[in-house]
């Protein structure tokens, strides 16, 4: 092993969260769930409550199911201001990594632009993830985003 | 008894706004927009004859256990102290007026200002001066300095079923009283049993405060901004519904709807052809909308305002205490206190946690408030005379088990002009 094969799977991963970001950026939300397994969690969380060990989230899913109907929801039901947002992921750390299955950390900063015209910061935080080799390629088994920005700006439609 | 009806009414506040109707049923847009009402309310409202909610006792459970956070605008800290009481105090230095805590929440037997090192026990009583006697024979404090007389401003603290309050006001009735008992029960419902605090979640609007109390108040708008609500078959305005507010002031209220068989209430939607019936839309995890019978009365949804700045939700069998806090004219921040039972089994609290989906921020059910509260932060934003109009069911006041009612915010404005001196209210409906 050794480099060459660290850097091979670096980009892999790195092509996942490109991927992945691009359904939110892109408003391509249909596909989003497409980017994780059938069994699988996602959570969007305060580091606030992560930090003292409490499981209040904003947004919890424990299944693939749960993801599509997120999506119907805000297609069909949900009212909120358009949301444009910009994702920019950094810092990627690999935890732990096995042939099919990878644990592995990176910052995110979410820009909202609002329908007038104005940017504004609407979240930073963490990605914690977990992604296993499947098929299809690498798919999120667990993503959690452990957001700094404790104060959020009117809701959260989008998913981070 | 209660202590609004002591405030005299005076020309200075008539001059800020004028409600053209005692009952509450009009509401001039000004209210949302005044710096001046805004500053006034600090005054008559959260430093008045009210009580604060400040959090849950659970979140502050050994002794030392402290939180930050606000009474109206102003920082305060609640704390346990040593003997195990509850203890809230100004968060601002008695010498020169910075801030003494600046944690959210910790653990501490003391807190010390970094400014001088000024130091308070958990009561707030000033003990540690630093050069309180001077140096090598150089002066410290004058001889005439008391440190007993100056500790930081103490506050008035008071639980009930385990929600904390305080209060700047030496008159105002004790808490149980404040809340009354027609919203004790109501609370009772929920804190029946001891409480575990699992979190909160931070929401912030770009909208006056009072707004957002006033969709706490409203029924009529439920089934028809939350699209999700009547997708579902959560909630439908021909649900059984109770709708009241204490037997005092008539500030705090109570919203339930309470489950029952949808098919003609479909029927009712179909008829008017509103948005907000959509026979074809299904979940592929409906877990989410489960209910687990946990209290007498079915309710899918429990919304209880405390006056001014609590409000107790029970939806599905998710429970949170919501914190009100003002932040200027146009900003209004919530905190959603997440809380279960100490007494959950894993399912329950698996699925608590599961319908935290449906409220809070990011709620299926919720997350078009500030949407809406924001839309009449912009729509009001000039014409301060311009009033809203607030009359369904107001020809049948005695009407309590409608959703479709604005009853209980005109009960709210009503009390809202009599604290605020803007004019003697007419009785409140029942």
């Amino acid at each position: 092993m050794g480099n060459v094969v660290d850097l091979g799977l670096r980009q892999e991963l790195l092509a996942l969260q490109d991927a992945y970001i691009s359904t939110l950026d892109t408003d391509a939300l249909e596909m989003w769930p497409d980017m994780f397994v059938e069994d699988c969690l996602y959570e969007i969380i305060p580091k606030e409550n992560f930090d003292l060990g409490l499981p209040a989230p904003v947004i919890h899913c424990d299944s693939k199911k749960m993801l599509r109907d997120r999506v119907v929801s805000l297609r069909n039901a949900n009212i909120f201001q358009p949301v444009v947002y910009r994702h920019f992921i950094s810092g990627l750390s690999i935890v732990t990594a096995s042939h099919d299955e990878v644990e592995m950390r990176s910052s995110y900063l979410v820009i909202n632009t609002s329908q007038l015209g104005q940017s504004t910061v609407y979240q930073t935080g963490r990605y914690h993830d977990l992604v296993v080799r499947g098929a299809d390629g690498w798919r999120f088994k667990s993503k959690r985003a452990i957001y700094d920005t404790s104060r959020i700006q009117t809701a959260l439609a989008i998913p981070i | 008894m209660n202590a609004i009806d002591m405030q005299p009414p005076s020309p200075v506040e008539a001059a800020l706004a004028h409600f053209p109707r005692a009952d509450g049923s009009r509401t001039p847009y000004g209210v949302f927009t005044s710096p001046e009402i805004y500053a006034l309310e600090q005054e008559r409202i959260f430093r008045g004859p009210t009580w604060s909610f400040l959090g849950l006792e659970a979140e502050i459970k050994a002794p030392g256990d402290f939180k930050s956070t606000f009474i109206g605008d102003t920082p305060v800290v609640m704390t346990r102290t040593d003997a195990g009481s509850l203890a809230a105090w100004v968060n601002r230095c008695a010498h020169r007026g910075a801030m003494v805590c600046r944690q959210l929440r910790g653990n501490a037997m003391s807190h010390a200002c970094v400014y001088h090192q000024w130091r308070y026990d958990l009561e707030g009583n000033l003990f540690g001066v630093p050069f309180l006697r001077g140096l090598n024979g150089q002066a410290g404090m004058p001889a005439d300095f008391d440190r007993a007389a100056n500790g930081l401003r103490k506050l008035r603290v008071e639980s009930y079923a385990g929600l904390v309050f305080a209060t700047f006001s030496e008159t105002v009735e004790p808490l149980a009283d404040y809340i009354g008992p027609t919203m004790a029960g109501y609370i009772d419902r929920i804190f029946h049993k001891p409480v575990e605090y699992l979190g909160c979640t931070r929401q912030y609007s770009n909208s006056n405060w009072k707004l957002y109390l006033e969709n706490v108040k409203d029924p009529y708008h439920a089934s028809l901004l939350h699209l999700f609500h009547t997708t579902f078959n959560i909630f439908r305005v021909g649900m059984k519904a109770h709708c009241a507010t204490d037997e005092g002031h008539g500030m705090h209220s109570i919203i339930m709807a309470i489950k029952q068989d949808q098919g003609e209430t479909s029927a009712a939607y179909k008829d008017q052809k509103i948005r907000s019936f959509d026979s074809g839309f299904q979940l592929e995890d409906d877990s989410i909308l489960g209910l687990i019978p946990e209290y007498e009365v079915l309710a899918t949804n429990h919304i209880q305002p405390i006056f001014p700045q609590l409000v107790i939700q029970q939806i599905h069998n998710t429970l949170v205490a919501r914190q009100l806090l003002p932040k200027g004219p146009d900003h209004f921040e919530l905190v959603f206190h997440f809380f279960g039972y100490a007494d959950d089994d894993a399912e329950m609290r698996k699925l608590r946690i599961k319908q935290a989906n449906l409220v809070g921020p990011a709620g299926y059910i919720s997350m078009e408030d500030t949407e809406a509260t924001e839309l009449v932060q912009q729509g009001v934003a000039r014409d301060a005379d311009a009033t809203s109009i607030i009359d369904m069911a107001r020809d049948a006041p005695e009407q309590s088990d409608t959703l479709i009612t604005e009853k209980l915010i005109r009960s709210f404005w009503a009390g809202y002009q009599k604290l605020m001196g803007f004019g003697a209210a007419v009785a409140a409906e029942g």
